[in-house]
C-alpha cells in the first residue's frame, strides 16, 4: 500500500459506544495527526485514551464516522492498513516464555517481514535497545525495564510508518525511561508519526510538540504544546492537565 | 507459508517450555494406560488364575453337602475355605473378612436329606412315568436356599457368573442324587462309580474362537482393549493444554498485538491445528510403542498392532485432527481459562463414558446407546476394536471414519463461527 500525502491520523466525526459500558463514548469526535508529528494523547484515568487508540489501531470497530491512517480506512481485516502501523500496548505482549529473539521472529513473521529482514531487524533492536546479552535467554526471567523494551522493539520491527505507543515507560526506571525516549525521539526524526499516551507528563514535555487532552470523551484542548501553555497561560502539561481535568479522582 | 511456518515453531517452543503442559499430555495418559491395563488385567487374572477366595459354612453333615462342595471346587473359579458354626450373617461377613474372602456361602443343615428327598420323589414320578413299579413318590418340599454372601466391591457381572456356576454346581449334585435314587429303585443296587462319573462327567467340550475379518486369531486381553480406548483419551486430554492454552493467549497481551498486526488470526489457529495434530500422533505413537515393548516388563501382555499399519494411521490421524478441533473450538468459546478447563476435563469425561470407553457401548440401553452415536470417541474406539480385535481392514473402518470426520468438520464449522462472532477472522 503506497504512503501518500495524506495525515498520519485523521478521524472524522467519530462515534463509539462501548456496549454496556455507557461511560466510555465518543459522539462526533475530530482529531487530525499530521505526518512525523510526535502527538501526545493525556487525559485522565477512563477518559477514553485507550479506547481511542483502540479505535485507531482497528481492534475496536467505531459505530460512525471514519478513521483513516494516511488516508486509508482502518477497520475490519484490513491486513494493508495493519502494515502502515506499529503499536506498543501498555500491557506486556510477547510470549513470555519465549527469548527475545524467538519473539522477534514470529511477531516480524506476522507483520510481514521475511526471514532475512527479521534477522536484520533483530541484530539492530537488540543492539540499540541493550539486549544483546540476554538475546537467547526467556523475557520471563526478564525485569521490568527489559521487558519494556522488548515490549517496544517488537511495535517498531517492521519500520512502521506510524507508532501507537501507549504508556511505554510504565514502570520503568530513569536509565531505561531516557533510552526509550531518546530511541522514540530517534524513530521519529527518521519519520515515523509517534502517538503516544502517558500519564508521565514531564517525560511527556520532552517528547511531544503537538497534544490533545481528553476528558469524558471528549477531546478538551488541542495544540502545539508551547501555544497551549501559553494560551492558557500555565508552565507545565502538568498544570495545564490539572486546570482543564480538575482536581477530582476519576476511578 | 512462512507466517505459518513461524508461528508453528513458536507454538511447538511455546509447548516444550510448558512442563505442566505436557505432563498432561503425555506423563498422566501414559500413567492411565499403564493402571488400568493392569488393574483389568489383575481382574482377568483374579478371575481366570489367582481364583476368587470363597467360603463355604457346611451346617450340614450328609454326603450331597459335601458332593456340592466338591463341585464348587471342580467349577475351577474359586479357591473354597470349609468352616463351620458361622450361621448368622454377622459372623459369616467376620470369617470373609479374616479371610479376605469375597465371598461366603452357608450350606443349611437339612441341605442333604432334603436333596435325598427331593430325589427320591423324582426318582419314584419318573419310575412311574416308565410304567415301572417304584417307591410311591411321596411330595418332597423344595431344598432349602443357599444363601451367598458378598463383598459389596464385586461387579455385577461377577457376581452373576458366580451365581450360574453355583447353580451348575448344585444342579450337579442333584442330579447326582437323583440318578443314584433311579438306579437303585430299578437296580437294588448302588450306581457304580464309573457309570456314575461317565454319566455325569461326559460333557461336550466347549471351544472359544474369537472372530476376526482377517481369519487371524487374536486373542482378546487387557492390552489389546484398554491401549486404544485410553489412547483416545490421551488425544482428547489435550484439551487441558490447547484449550486453556487458547484461552490464556487471548487472555494476554500478546493477543491484541495480534489482533493489529496484518495477519489473520486464522494462520495461528491453523498453526495449533497442525502442532497439537503432530502431538495426538506422538501421543499415539509412545502409547503404542509402550504397549508393544514396555507392558511386558510389567507382567502385562504385549500389545498386537493390526496388520493393516495404513488404517491405523489414517485412524489415528483423524482420531487426532477431531480431539484437536475440539479443543480449539471449546478454547474459542470459552472466556475463561477456568471456564476451558473445567468444561473440558468434564466434556472429554462424559464423551469417554457415552462413547464406551468405560462401558462398552454393547452393553448400554436405550437413550444411551443412541447418544453414543454423538461422542466422537465412540467412532474413534469402534475404528480401533476393529483393527486392533477384529484384524479389520481400511475399508472395514470407513463406516467408523465418515461419521468421525462429520463430526470434526461440526467442529471446525463452530469454531469458524465463533471467531467470526468474535471478530477474530
Amino acid at each position: 500500500m503506497a504512503v501518500t500525502n495524506a495525515l498520519a491520523v485523521d478521524v472524522e466525526h467519530m462515534g463509539f459506544k462501548y456496549p454496556g459500558n455507557p461511560d466510555v463514548s465518543f459522539a462526533d469526535l475530530n482529531l487530525k495527526i499530521a505526518k512525523g508529528e510526535r502527538f501526545g494523547l493525556f487525559g485522565p484515568n477512563g477518559a477514553g485514551k485507550t479506547t481511542l487508540l483502540s479505535l485507531m489501531t482497528g481492534l475496536l470497530a467505531a459505530d460512525e464516522g471514519h478513521i483513516k491512517l494516511l488516508g486509508h480506512e482502518v477497520g475490519g481485516q484490513n491486513n494493508e492498513v495493519n502494515k502502515l502501523f506499529g503499536f506498543v500496548p501498555q500491557d506486556f505482549s510477547f510470549y513470555e516464555e519465549l527469548s527475545p529473539v524467538e519473539n522477534f521472529a514470529f511477531f516480524g513473521a506476522w507483520s510481514g517481514l521475511n526471514k532475512q529482514a527479521i534477522k536484520k531487524r533483530t541484530n539492530e533492536l537488540l543492539d540499540i535497545l541493550g539486549l544483546g546479552d540476554v538475546r537467547d535467554k526467556q523475557v520471563k526471567k526478564f525485569s521490568g525495564g527489559m521487558k519494556r523494551r522488548v515490549n517496544l522493539a517488537i511495535g517498531v520491527l517492521h519500520n512502521p510508518v506510524i507508532l501507537f505507543l501507549d504508556e511505554p515507560t510504565v514502570g520503568v526506571d530513569v536509565q531505561t525511561r531516557h533510552a526509550i525516549i531518546n530511541y522514540l525521539l530517534e524513530l521519529n526524526k527518521n519519520g515515523t508519526t509517534l502517538v503516544y499516551t502517558s500519564h508521565q507528563l514531564g517525560e511527556a514535555e520532552g517528547l511531544c510538540e503537538q497534544v490533545a487532552l481528553i476528558d469524558d470523551g471528549k477531546i478538551v484542548a488541542q495544540d502545539g504544546l508551547n501555544k497551549l501553555l501559553k494560551h492558557y497561560n500555565e508552565e507545565s502539561l502538568e498544570h495545564l492537565f490539572l486546570k482543564l481535568t480538575g482536581k477530582d479522582y476519576r476511578d | 507459508m512462512f507466517k505459518l511456518k513461524a508461528t508453528i515453531i513458536k507454538d511447538v517452543k511455546v509447548l516444550l517450555r510448558d512442563k505442566v503442559g505436557i505432563c498432561f499430555m503425555f506423563i498422566m495418559p501414559i500413567l492411565l494406560v499403564v493402571v488400568v491395563t493392569s488393574i483389568q488385567n489383575s481382574t482377568f487374572q483374579l478371575v481366570n488364575k489367582n481364583r476368587l477366595p470363597i467360603i463355604i459354612c457346611n451346617n450340614d453333615t450328609g454326603q450331597s453337602s459335601k458332593q456340592l462342595i466338591i463341585a464348587i471346587g471342580k467349577i475351577g473359579l474359586f479357591k473354597v475355605s470349609v468352616v463351620k458354626g458361622e450361621e448368622s450373617e454377622k459372623l459369616m461377613a467376620d470369617a470373609m473378612h479374616q479371610q479376605d474372602a469375597m465371598l461366603g456361602v452357608i450350606i443349611p443343615s437339612n441341605f442333604s436329606s432334603k436333596v435325598s428327598a427331593k430325589s427320591k420323589s423324582i426318582a419314584g414320578k419318573a419310575l412311574t412315568s416308565f410304567g415301572l413299579q417304584g417307591e410311591t413318590a411321596k411330595p418332597a418340599g423344595d431344598v432349602d436356599p443357599l444363601t451367598i454372601y458378598y463383598n459389596p466391591v464385586l461387579q455385577e457381572s461377577i457376581r452373576l457368573s458366580v451365581q450360574g456356576a453355583l447353580r451348575s454346581a448344585l444342579q450337579m449334585t442333584e442330579s447326582r442324587e437323583t440318578l443314584r435314587s433311579l438306579y437303585f429303585s430299578i437296580n437294588e443296587k448302588q450306581l457304580p462309580e464309573s457309570l456314575e462319573n461317565e454319566m455325569l462327567n461326559n460333557k461336550t467340550a466347549i471351544n472359544e474362537v474369537p472372530v476376526s475379518k482377517d481369519g487371524t486369531r487374536i486373542t482378546p486381553n487387557a492390552t489389546q482393549h484398554n491401549v486404544p480406548s485410553w489412547t483416545i483419551f490421551a488425544m482428547f486430554f489435550i484439551i487441558l493444554s490447547l484449550g486453556g492454552g487458547i484461552v490464556r493467549e487471548k487472555e494476554s497481551g500478546s493477543f491484541i498485538r495480534l489482533k493489529t498486526l496484518p495477519t489473520s488470526y486464522a494462520v495461528a489457529m491453523l498453526s495449533k491445528q497442525i502442532t497439537y495434530l503432530g502431538i495426538t500422533m506422538l501421543q499415539a505413537a509412545v502409547i503404542f510403542s509402550m504397549g508393544i515393548w514396555l507392558f511386558p516388563f510389567f507382567g502385562l501382555p504385549a500389545l498386537n498392532l493390526p496388520a493393516d499399519l495404513l488404517a491405523l494411521f489414517v485412524v489415528t490421524l483423524i482420531c487426532g485432527w477431531c480431539a484437536v478441533s475440539y479443543s480449539i473450538c471449546v478454547g474459542v468459546f470459552a472466556e475463561t481459562h477456568e471456564q476451558a478447563n473445567g468444561f473440558g476435563a468434564v466434556s472429554i469425561v462424559i464423551l469417554a463414558c457415552i462413547g464406551g470407553l468405560m462401558v462398552p457401548s454393547f452393553a448400554m440401553q436405550g437413550f444411551f446407546k443412541s447418544a453414543a452415536n454423538i461422542s466422537p470417541m465412540h467412532w474413534c474406539l469402534q475404528a480401533y476394536y476393529t483393527l486392533f480385535l477384529e484384524g479389520g481392514k481400511l475399508k472395514d473402518v470407513l463406516n467408523n471414519i465418515i461419521p468421525l470426520f462429520i463430526i470434526t468438520l461440526v467442529f471446525q464449522f463452530l469454531t469458524f463461527v465463533g471467531l467470526k462472532r468474535k471478530n477474530l477472522i
